[in-house]
């Protein structure tokens, strides 16, 4: 992979000098992505799924081979089981709102991962309200490692579903899901999958994960903002009542009643973001082009030396297990005496782009005993020479901040 | 002042070394003042006698900023009057807004080092979290 080439294909890559190194936030967008999304609304734009004329007939075809591509890409059975949501936020919502509806009640247990972003943990903790399951958490190591074999001492005859990350935004640590599946499975509990941080840096496939469900945003794939997909298996879909109601998702409606549209539609009420699945598509293809094992190949050596160069300094502290194949490109760190805030605004002012504080995942961090962490997270375009300009800054910060002066 | 040289001397020399980090065991106010999105936290206590400041102290912990903010307060409100503190209290949080003027922010001190946190909009609530506790607690009592 020629870095320098591939940064070509990144407008804002190319025309700033800034270090961006909050990739698990979002992702920058290559311009075939911003090209797809403008082709539809120069080209294609009309109201999709219902006009009786060529244009809408041509967005809504727009919008299926989008969904087909999405389908194709994390290896779904059939297309109807792709549902287009906002983000995975949305998606996860959509499980707990609608099959939790139907299928929890008193005396069931929900099953939570202690490294679930707040997006798959608030809609449980709402789900078990609602409906007075209980809630329980599913602990990792201190070290941030969390095993099948965990995973089977804490499923018990009454859990009914677990909430898992595929890839900790926190801690880069990978769940394995197809040995939880089949655990759950066994157990009689669904599984609920987060794959916001992971579908940007290998390949899914959800029918050898045999997971139920599986939820991811655009944006952090490459993709556009404001479309994400959600992936269900049939049987289970097909029996979950409608999350939002209204147009676009039905059938016939009388006045007192409706027939909802069958699967995918179901659960798309309202004018669908035709263009943004569009991109969504355009930024798969991507990065299929380039290929996911150069992705990991160069994400893994970016990852190493950015620990490497962190080792070195014996204040900062990297959180999680030592092998950097195992991180992602996520690498959170403490620095003794400094603040992550301060971490943070030190960086900037060397125009490099990090996230500090507690990522959406307070339950996580509380139970490590770090109230607030930096996090610098990795891209397979960022170079060799942005890690070690990073790594220089954070050798800086102790000493900008009035240590041993 | 450029954004590169935010983390000067005068405010990391105030976290580090704070003068008014203890507890103060005659105060007779309390207040505690958290932003709870970056968990800072700081419990702010005032011995205030006949209407005057007359001794202070912070305890607690957070960033850089918001721990030198509120030394940088103390050193200048104690000893003065309860009017006086929180006509200083208006300066400092109009300064961050850019809305006083060079006079009035030679009046902070050292707290006129801060001036340039409306830079940076992320941090503009760790600077004011102790001047925010402090005019509380003062409009309170």
């Amino acid at each position: 992979m020629n870095v320098n080439e591939i940064r070509k294909d990144f407008p804002l890559l190319k025309k700033s000098d800034l270090i961006y190194l909050d990739n698990a936030a979002t992702a920058q967008k290559p311009a075939c992505v911003l090209a797809a999304e403008r082709e539809f609304y120069e080209n294609c734009n009309a109201n999709p799924l219902r006009g009786l004329y060529e244009l809408s007939e041509a967005a809504t075809q727009r919008y299926e081979e989008a969904r087909r591509t999405l389908q194709r890409f994390i290896h779904a059975e059939s297309p109807e089981e792709i549902i287009f949501t906002r983000n995975a936020t949305e998606g996860l919502n959509l499980i707990a709102y609608s099959w939790g509806a139907a299928e929890l009640k008193a005396g069931d247990e929900i099953l939570v991962s202690i490294m679930e972003h707040h997006s798959n943990l608030l809609p449980w903790q709402q789900a078990a309200r609602r409906t007075g399951a209980a809630l329980r958490f599913l602990e990792c190591t201190k070290d941030g490692e969390l095993t099948p074999q965990m995973v089977k001492e804490a499923l018990t005859e009454r859990t009914k579903l677990l909430a898992i990350t595929q890839v900790s935004n926190v801690l880069g640590w990978e769940n394995e899901l197809a040995k939880i599946a089949k655990l759950c499975h066994e157990n009689g509990t669904v599984i609920v999958a987060d794959g916001a941080q992971s579908v940007a840096h290998f390949a899914v496939d959800v029918q050898e994960m045999d997971v139920d469900f599986f939820a991811f945003s655009g944006h952090k794939m490459l993709g556009p903002m404001g479309i994400g997909v959600l992936y269900g298996k049939k049987e289970l879909l097909e029996k979950m009542p409608p999350f939002l109601t209204g147009g676009e998702m039905i059938e016939s409606v009388s006045r007192t009643g409706a027939v909802f549209a069958a699967l995918p539609h179901k659960f798309e009420a309202g004018t669908v973001n035709a263009a943004g699945a569009v991109a969504l598509a355009e930024a798969a293809r991507y990065l299929e082009g380039i290929g996911f094992e150069k992705i990991q190949e160069r994400e893994n050596a970016l990852t190493a030396l950015a620990m490497e160069e962190l080792e070195k300094i014996p204040e900062i502290h990297v959180l999680g297990v030592k092998e950097a194949r195992k991180h992602y490109g996520i690498l959170s760190f403490t620095v003794d005496g400094v603040h992550p805030h301060d971490v943070a605004s030190i960086l900037d002012a060397d125009k490099i782009a990090v996230r500090a504080g507690h990522h959406c995942a307070q339950p996580l961090l509380q139970y490590l005993g770090r109230p607030s962490v930096t996090r610098a997270s990795l891209a397979f375009y960022n170079t060799e020479e942005e890690i070690l300009r990073f790594a220089e800054s954070i050798k800086q910060i102790r000493r900008k901040m009035g240590y041993g002066a | 002042m450029g954004h590169n040289t935010f983390y000067h001397e005068i405010l990391t020399d105030h976290n580090l070394h704070p003068g008014h980090k203890h507890e103060l065991e005659h105060a007779n106010l309390a207040l505690e003042g958290v932003n709870p999105s970056c968990g800072d936290d700081i419990w702010l206590k005032l011995l205030v006698e006949d209407g005057k400041i007359v001794s202070g102290a912070f305890t607690g912990d957070g960033c850089a900023i918001s721990q030198a903010s509120a030394d940088m307060m103390l050193d200048l409100v104690i000893g003065k009057t309860r009017e006086e503190a929180l006509r200083l209290s208006d300066i400092f949080l109009r300064m961050i807004q850019g809305k006083a003027s060079a006079e009035e922010v030679e009046e902070l001190e050292e707290a006129g080092v801060l001036q340039d946190i409306s830079h940076m909009p992320a941090r503009v609530k760790c600077a004011v979290l102790g001047w925010h506790t402090l005019e509380e607690m003062l409009k309170r009592d």
